[in-house]
C-alpha cells in the first residue's frame, strides 16, 4: 500500500516571530524554517505504518520553494521513500492557500494512486486546518481528522478522534485522509544511518505553475501587526463596579 | 546568509606549494569556511535536538551522583552515535568528520560528560580497531561497539608516564598464540564500563616507541580487571578507571597494526581523537556563551539589563570569537582527516583552541552569572568544572603547542626561503639619494 504524507516548511517553533516593518506579512528573512510539528508527526505514523508492513512505500510532498526540499530529506532521513517538491514561488505562509494546496496534493494523489493521505492537522503559520478536509472533499474520500490513533487492518481504518467532546472513532475504508493531532504519536529522532541513506532518495521536482490549476489566493491579507500590548490591570471595589467597565468599557458583557 | 570566502591567490610556486602542503587546498574544497553542508546540517539538528530533550534535562543529576548514563548511551547506539565512522558494512554510520564533529559538539553541549563517552567510544577505540585491526577480530571488537551495545576504551597513559607515551611499562610477553600483558593503565575513560580496550604496551623497552605494540583487549578476559572510578572534578557522568592487568592472554589476532607500530598508531590515533575533544570543549564553551547571553538579557542591574553594559558586552564578544576561531579551526582540522591530508598540526591547533576557548567562557559565563553562577541552580559551574579536563587529555595544552611548533618549523624547514636580509643596493638609488642631497 502506498501512502503520501504532506509536510510544510514552516518558521520554526521556538522562533520568535516578528511582524515584517511593511506589515504584508511576517519577516521570514533570515529565519529558522522546520518542518511543520504536525507534519513530523504525520511522518512519524507513516513510517510507523510501514513498519507494520501495513504500508510498503512512502512519498513525501511539498509544496514550496527551493528549500522545501530540506525539509522533504528530514522526512525521508525519518523514513519515507522518495519525495516530490512541487516548486513554488508563492508564499507559503499566506498567499498559497490550502484550497491550492489541496488541488496540488490531489493532482499528486491521482498521479501516485496512494491509499492513504496523512497530513499534519494544520501548519503552525496559517493554523488554517483546511486542506486535509478540502483534500478529502475533492477526492470524495472518507477523512479522519485530528486523529489520535490509526489502525488498519485489511482495506479498513479505525481512526479515534479527538473532538471537543472527548473521543470520537470513526471507521471507514480506504482510501481516506487522516491529519494528524498532538498526541497521534512522538516523532523519533532521524538515525545517522537513515540521514545518509536519505541522500541516496530520490526527490523529484514539478512546478505548480505547469499544473494548470488556479492557485490564486481566495483570501487578501490586508495587514498584519502586533497584538497591543497588553496594558495594566486594574482593581475594582466592588462588583457593581466590575460589572459596568466589563459592559461599558471592555465591551465583553 | 551563506556567503563565500575569497582567498587570495598567491602567485608564486613556492608560496602555492607551502600553502598545499599546509592543507590550504583541503579546506578550500570544503564549500565555504563556517558553512554546513546539508547532511552536516542534518546531523546538527538531530544531535541538538536529542541533547535539548534527552542530556540537557539529566545533565546535573547525573554529574551529582557520578552516574553513567547507560539510558542514553542506549538511544544513542540506537541513533547511531556510538559508531559515527565506522563503516555501514560494520554496523556503523559512515559520517564525515565535520559531521562527526559537529554531533560531538551538539551533545557535548546538552552533557559534557557524554560527549567525552562518545568521542573517547568513537575516535580512540573504534577508530582504533578499524583502521589498524584485523578484519577477523571485527565482528566482536567493532560491530558491537558500532551499535552502542558495547563500550570501549583507551589504555595509553600509565601511572608512571602522560605525555611521555614512548615511557610505557605495561609489558608484553610474546607466549604461545599471543601474547601476555602485564601492567597499569591510568585514567582511562570509560573504564569501569568498557567491554574491550585498545592496550599499549612494550615487548622491548630497550626499543623505546619501537618497542611498543598495540592491542585490542577483551577486559572480561583473565586477569584483567578495572580500578576503582576516579572521583574527578568534572564530567563526573562518565566513568575512569585505571586499568589493572595481570598476565592478561592476548591472541596473535588482536594485535592492532604489526610489532612495534604501537606509538605510531596511538599517534595517529590521537589526531583523530582530538578532533572529537576540540568538539567536546566547542560545546562546552557554547553552552557557556548561551547560559551567559540569556542570564544577561534577564539580569537587570543599575535599572536595565546587563547585557546592555559594555563590561558584559566585551566579555560575551571576547567568548563568542574564541569559540568561533575554535570552531573553525576544528572544521579545518576534520577536512583535512576527510581529505586525506596530515592534519596532526591542524588538529593540536583545534583541541589547544577549542580547550581555552571551553575554559575561557565557562569562566566567564559564571563572572557574568555572578553569585548564581557559583551554586549548582545554575549550570555554569558544570560547565568549569567540565570543561578543565579538556586541555589535559588526549595531548596537554603544552603538548599541543610542541606538535603545532614542530610541524611549523618542519614546513619552514621544507621551504627554500631564506629571511630576508638587508636590502640589496641599488646604483641608481644611491645616485638619486646623492642627487637630492646635494
Amino acid at each position: 500500500m502506498r501512502l503520501v504524507v504532506g509536510v510544510k516548511r514552516v518558521i520554526d517553533y521556538a522562533v520568535k516571530v516578528r511582524v515584517a516593518a511593511d506589515k504584508t506579512g511576517v519577516e521570514l528573512k533570515n529565519v529558522k524554517m522546520s518542518m511543520n510539528p504536525f507534519c513530523e508527526i504525520a511522518v512519524e505514523e507513516a513510517v510507523r505504518l510501514k513498519e507494520k508492513g501495513v504500508v510498503s512505500e512512502i512519498v513525501a510532498v511539498s509544496v514550496g520553494p527551493k528549500q522545501a526540499q530540506e525539509t522533504i530529506r528530514t522526512a525521508l532521513a525519518m523514513g519515507a521513500d522518495r519525495g516530490i517538491h512541487v516548486q513554488t514561488d508563492m508564499r507559503t505562509d499566506q498567499d498559497l492557500q490550502p484550497l491550492a494546496v489541496s488541488k496540488i496534493l490531489k493532482h499528486v494523489v491521482e498521479q501516485e494512486s496512494p491509499d492513504l493521505v496523512v497530513l499534519g492537522k494544520q501548519a503552525i503559520d496559517d493554523d488554517a486546518n483546511q486542506t486535509g478536509q478540502m483534500l478529502a472533499g475533492l477526492l470524495d474520500w472518507p477523512q479522519a481528522t485530528f486523529a489520535s490513533e490509526v489502525n488498519i487492518e485489511d482495506k479498513s481504518l479505525k481512526v479515534s478522534r479527538e473532538i471537543d467532546g472527548g473521543l470520537q472513532t470513526l471507521a471507514m475504508t480506504l482510501p481516506a485522509v487522516i491529519t494528524a493531532d498532538l498526541r497521534l504519536n512522538e516523532p523519533r529522532y532521524a538515525t545517522l544511518p537513515n540521514i545518509m541513506k536519505a541522500k541516496k532518495k530520490k526527490i523529484d521536482t514539478i512546478k505548480a505553475d505547469d499544473l494548470g490549476i488556479d492557485l490564486a489566493p481566495r483570501l487578501k491579507v490586508v495587514k498584519v501587526e502586533d497584538p497591543p500590548v497588553r496594558s495594566a490591570g486594574i482593581m475594582v471595589d466592588d462588583v457593581d463596579t466590575l460589572v459596568d467597565k466589563l459592559k461599558n468599557e471592555a465591551s465583553v458583557l | 546568509k551563506r556567503g563565500s570566502l575569497v582567498l587570495p591567490i598567491r602567485r608564486g610556486a613556492m608560496a602555492m606549494r607551502a600553502m598545499t602542503r599546509c592543507g590550504w587546498r583541503a579546506s578550500r574544497r570544503w564549500a565555504s569556511f563556517g558553512c554546513l553542508n546539508e547532511t552536516q546540517e542534518q546531523v546538527r539538528e538531530m544531535t541538538r535536538g536529542f541533547a535539548e530533550s534527552a542530556l540537557f534535562p539529566v545533565a546535573a543529576e547525573n554529574d551529582k551522583l557520578h552516574r553513567f548514563p547507560a539510558e542514553v548511551i542506549r538511544e544513542l547506539g540506537e541513533l547511531g552515535l556510538m559508531g559515527c565512522q565506522v563503516s555501514e558494512a560494520w554496523g556503523g554510520s559512515g559520517l564525515d568528520t565535520i559531521s562527526y564533529a559537529v554531533a560531538v559538539e551538539e551533545l557535548s553541549r546538552g552533557c559534557a560528560s557524554t560527549g567525552a563517552i562518545v568521542s573517547v567510544h568513537n575516535s580512540l577505540y573504534c577508530d582504533s580497531v578499524q583502521s589498524y585491526g584485523r578484519e577477523e577480530v571485527f565482528e566482536a571488537f567493532l560491530r558491537p561497539f558500532a551499535q552502542g551495545e558495547k563500550v570501549g576504551c583507551f589504555g595509553l597513559s600509565e601511572p608512571g608516564n602522560g605525555s611521555d607515551a614512548a615511557a610505557a611499562s605495561c609489558v608484553a610477553r610474546r607466549v604461545e598464540g599471543g601474547w601476555r600483558l602485564s601492567g597499569t593503565k591510568a585514567w582511562t575513560t570509560n573504564g569501569i564500563v568498557g567491554s574491550a580496550a585498545v592496550v599499549f604496551a612494550t615487548f622491548d623497552k630497550s626499543l623505546g616507541h619501537k618497542g611498543i605494540s598495540a592491542f585490542v583487549v577483551d577486559t572480561g578476559a583473565d586477569g584483567f580487571s578495572f580500578g576503582a572510578p576516579e572521583d574527578k572534578l568534572g564530567i563526573r557522568a562518565s566513568t575512569t578507571a585505571s586499568l589493572i592487568l595481570d598476565d592478561v592472554f592476548v591472541p596473535e589476532a588482536q594485535l592492532l597494526g604489526r610489532e612495534g607500530d604501537g606509538f605510531k598508531i596511538a599517534m595517529k590515533i590521537l589526531d583523530s581523537g582530538r578532533v572529537g575533544i576540540a568538539a567536546q570543549g566547542l560545546g562546552i564553551a557554547q553552552a557557556s556563551i548561551d547560559l551567559a547571553v540569556k542570564y544577561a538579557a534577564e539580569r537587570n542591574a543599575f535599572g536595565k539589563p546587563i547585557a546592555s553594559l559594555y563590561a558584559i558586552q566585551h566579555k560575551l564578544s571576547d567568548m563568542a570569537c574564541r569559540y568561533d576561531s575554535a570552531r573553525l579551526l576544528t572544521w579545518r582540522a576534520a577536512a583535512a582527516k576527510d581529505d586525506a591530508k596530515p592534519f596532526s598540526k591542524h588538529a593540536a591547533m583545534a583541541k589547544l583552541a577549542a580547550s581555552e576557548a571551553a575554559t575561557f567562557c565557562a569562566h566567564q559565563a559564571i563572572q557574568i552569572l555572578g553569585g548564581m553562577g557559583f551554586v549548582s541552580d545554575m549550570p555554569a559551574e558544570r560547565y568549569y568544572r567540565d570543561a578543565r579536563i579538556t586541555e589535559i587529555y588526549e595531548g596537554t595544552s603544552e603538548i599541543m603547542h610542541l606538535v603545532v611548533a614542530t610541524n611549523l618549523l618542519k614546513e619552514y624547514a621544507a621551504l627554500d626561503i631564506a629571511l630576508p636580509a638587508a636590502p640589496p643596493k641599488h646604483a641608481h638609488h644611491d645616485h638619486a639619494l646623492s642627487h637630492a642631497a646635494a
